[in-house]
């Protein structure tokens, strides 16, 4: 279908799917077994200037938006979805600096994230906060030279590999959410440490891993925006970037829809190519049906967010959840078109499987979502926005 | 340093096929892609571009639509591209091409070392490098497989021969080919392609290069393709009749016969 991309929207994808192709199909099965964090592959997506595509001109970047940023998202994870988040999580890591930072503060930061020689990540998540990210613990107190950082924080996607971490921490506890500030933090500060890294069921090739904080201490010049600002901040910027993940679910569903086509073209049973039995036919269409929508509503979102929209929670909530149900359901059916093969490790059906789970649970679990999307409802009585 | 790459587009398939009446490649419906060869030469000149300074310019000989090729090229790294197209200069020879990029490479004045592939995927001759070397009086090395060092005027490479590696040092301005396994070329950059879109094409012509016409194209070329053919494949198998001794006594006859035992 054709979305209207610009001629420069149409160079940042297919240059997306070349890597894709030539880079990271050759190794995706190796990094999933490994579980080896992609550097050769983030390096050649630094050369391509695939991370200028998110940043602002001014700071060395192509000046691109969110859509560009789900176009190179989608190319990957159609794919690799492993790939695909650790090249995404370094956008979601400058975000907030891009929305809220000082010229200075970007002007420091930001290059080095376009040229891909650094990688972001942000961090929020905790033990006791997950879904309910206004019961975090970290602390940012401040003191003489700065703010003192203590806490753990869990799950952070890049965590190890990544140079610039932004984090949500407590700058006053006593005001609980909104006591919350983001703090830039680099890496080799001396108290930040790196706690395990999680085993998982999917998207193997990305690190998730602990940051644990022990009187770590962050100059002053690295807080964000205004101090108190923070839950605020990270709520923006998952508004922000869920057309992202719904991104990653629509490469990811159409990966396995063309694994399945593939795979159903040439299986032979009952002296015939399975394609062209009419219960498989019409499973097809179905994921066909559902990839090409979930696609639509996900370029839709991030051009709502594109366009300078002041409120895109609903839109970008929906799109993220639409297309991950889409790419769980698409990558199941795409396993059982496949048969016993497709439950094989041999067979790449078997891991999209694995990695569409994730969709459905980070940056805001899909059941979260809809409680926000059925509360803004509530608000416009169900009338068209 | 002022760095030089040749480069040729050829047809993007090596499944050729020859039009019988004209002798000559069909072309029609087959995509033309920079000869394979070539982009390890590329790379290879924006990797000493990137760690020795100075600027690639690539060279290629061809139609006009060759362009595309070097648009690409510049989305690879490269700084500058010249297309040498006329029809003074068609249908040469691997020794006219020779001469005609000479003469683009004394137009230029100042290279140090020029990079050309092994081979094209076309043609398939690897004569063009050390011809081009000939012609500007300069070093050659074939089959580079590294480059060990450049200091000032003295080039230190790792060439490929059959026994092994030899390690050879020249001076320079120098002309070498490269062989793949020198490098792993990049993909295009974002920043290269816009640039590429807009970027000028310089084209220089037989007028631009102090060249005779009578040295360049098919009146300059000492060798002229005549016929292209496919070489009938014959299978001769035979199979040998009677007992097994009888096959036996057949088969050391033929092999006597042959010269063979
Ligand atoms: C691989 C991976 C990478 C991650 N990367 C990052 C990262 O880079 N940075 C970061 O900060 N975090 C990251 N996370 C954390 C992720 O965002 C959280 O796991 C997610 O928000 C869910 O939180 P939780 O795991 O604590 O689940 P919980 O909040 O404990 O939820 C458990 C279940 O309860 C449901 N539930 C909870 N509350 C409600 C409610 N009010 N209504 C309905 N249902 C509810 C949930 O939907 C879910 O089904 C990552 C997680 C994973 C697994
Ligand atoms: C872990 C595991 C253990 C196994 N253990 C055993 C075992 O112990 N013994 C044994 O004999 N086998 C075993 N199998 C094989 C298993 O029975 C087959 O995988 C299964 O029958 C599917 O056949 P297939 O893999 O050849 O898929 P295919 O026959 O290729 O089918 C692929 C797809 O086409 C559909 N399809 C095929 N034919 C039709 C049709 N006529 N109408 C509608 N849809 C159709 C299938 O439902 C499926 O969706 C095992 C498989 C696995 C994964």
């Amino acid at each position: 279908m054709d979305y209207f991309l610009t001629d420069e929207q149409k160079t940042i994808k297919s240059l997306a799917r070349q890597i894709a192709e030539e880079r990271v199909l050759p190794v995706r099965a190796e990094l999933d077994e490994k579980e080896e964090f992609p550097w050769d592959i983030m390096r050649e997506l630094g050369s391509s200037d695939m991370f200028r595509v998110f940043i602002p001109e001014e700071y060395e970047g192509l000046g691109g938006g969110c859509l560009e940023l789900c176009l190179v998202v989608e190319e990957l994870s159609r794919v690799c979805s492993g790939v695909a988040v650790s090249y995404a999580a370094s956008a979601l890591g400058c975000m907030t600096l891009m929305e809220y930072g000082t010229d200075e503060q970007k002007r420091i930061f930001l290059p080095g994230i376009a040229s891909g020689e650094k990688i972001g990540a942000f961090a929020v998540t905790e033990s006791t906060a997950g879904s309910d990210i206004s019961n975090i613990k970290t602390t940012a107190e401040k003191v003489e030279g700065g703010y003192l950082l203590n806490g753990t924080k869990q799950f952070i996607t890049n965590g190890g590999e990544a140079a610039i971490y932004t984090v949500i921490a407590l700058t006053d506890k006593t005001r609980g959410a909104r006591g919350a500030s983001a703090i830039i933090v680099e890496k080799d500060t001396p108290g930040f440490i790196f706690g395990k890294k999680e085993k998982k069921m999917g998207i193997r090739s990305s690190a998730t891993r602990e940051l644990v904080f022990k009187n770590c201490l962050v100059p002053e010049e690295n807080l964000l925006g205004k101090p108190g600002l923070g839950f605020i901040q990270a709520l923006r910027l998952f508004d922000k970037s869920r057309p992202g993940i719904g991104a990653q679910a629509v490469g990811l569903a159409q990966g396995a829809l063309e694994a399945a086509v593939d795979y159903a073209e040439q299986r032979v049973q009952f002296d015939q190519h399975i394609i062209n039995i009419q219960a498989v036919q019409h499973m097809l269409a179905d994921m066909a049906i559902q990839t090409e929508a979930a696609r639509a509503l996900v370029y839709a979102a991030a051009r709502h967010v594109d366009s300078g929209a002041k409120s895109v929670t609903e839109e970008s909530s929906m799109s993220k959840v639409f297309a991950s149900d889409t790419a769980m359901k698409v990558a199941t059916d795409a396993v059982q078109i496949c048969g016993g093969s497709g439950y094989m490790r041999d067979y790449p059906v078997e891991k999209m499987m694995r990695d569409a789970k994730i969709l459905q649970i980070y940056e805001g679990t899909n059941q979260v979502l809809r409680n926000t999307i059925a509360l803004n409802l509530r608000k416009r009585k169900g009338r068209t926005a | 340093m002022n760095i030089v790459v040749c480069m040729k587009q050829v047809p993007g398939t090596t499944q050729v096929k020859i039009n019988p009446e004209t002798n000559s490649l069909v072309r029609e419906g087959i995509e033309n892609i920079i000869n394979p060869f070539d982009t390890y030469a590329l790379e290879e000149g924006v990797r000493l571009r990137e760690k020795y300074g100075g600027k690639v310019t690539v060279v290629c000989m061809g139609p006009p639509q060759a362009e595309s090729a070097l648009r690409e090229a510049i989305s690879l790294g490269a700084d500058d591209v010249i297309l040498l197209s006329d029809r003074a200069f068609a249908v040469a020879d691997t020794w006219a091409t020779a001469r005609t990029l000479s003469a683009a490479m004394k137009k230029l004045a100042s290279y140090d070392i020029i990079i050309c592939g092994r081979q094209t995927i076309d043609g398939d001759t690897g004569q063009v490098g050390p011809e081009l070397a000939e012609m500007l009086e300069v070093p050659f090395v074939a089959y580079v497989s590294n480059i060990e060092e450049i200091k000032e005027s003295y080039l230190r490479v790792r060439r490929m021969v059959e026994e092994g590696h030899e390690i050879i040092e020249t001076s320079l301005p120098t002309v070498i080919t490269v062989a793949k396994e020198i490098n792993v070329p990049r993909l295009p950059s974002l920043r290269g392609i816009m640039k590429s879109k807009n970027a000028a094409i310089t084209t220089w012509t037989i007028a631009d290069l102090n060249v005779s016409p009578d040295m360049v194209g098919l009146a300059g070329s000492s060798t002229q393709v005549i016929k292209i053919f496919f070489p009938q494949r014959v299978h001769r198998a035979e199979i040998l009749e009677g007992d097994l001794d009888t096959q036996v006594d057949t088969l050391i006859d033929r092999l006597k016969g042959a010269n063979l035992c």
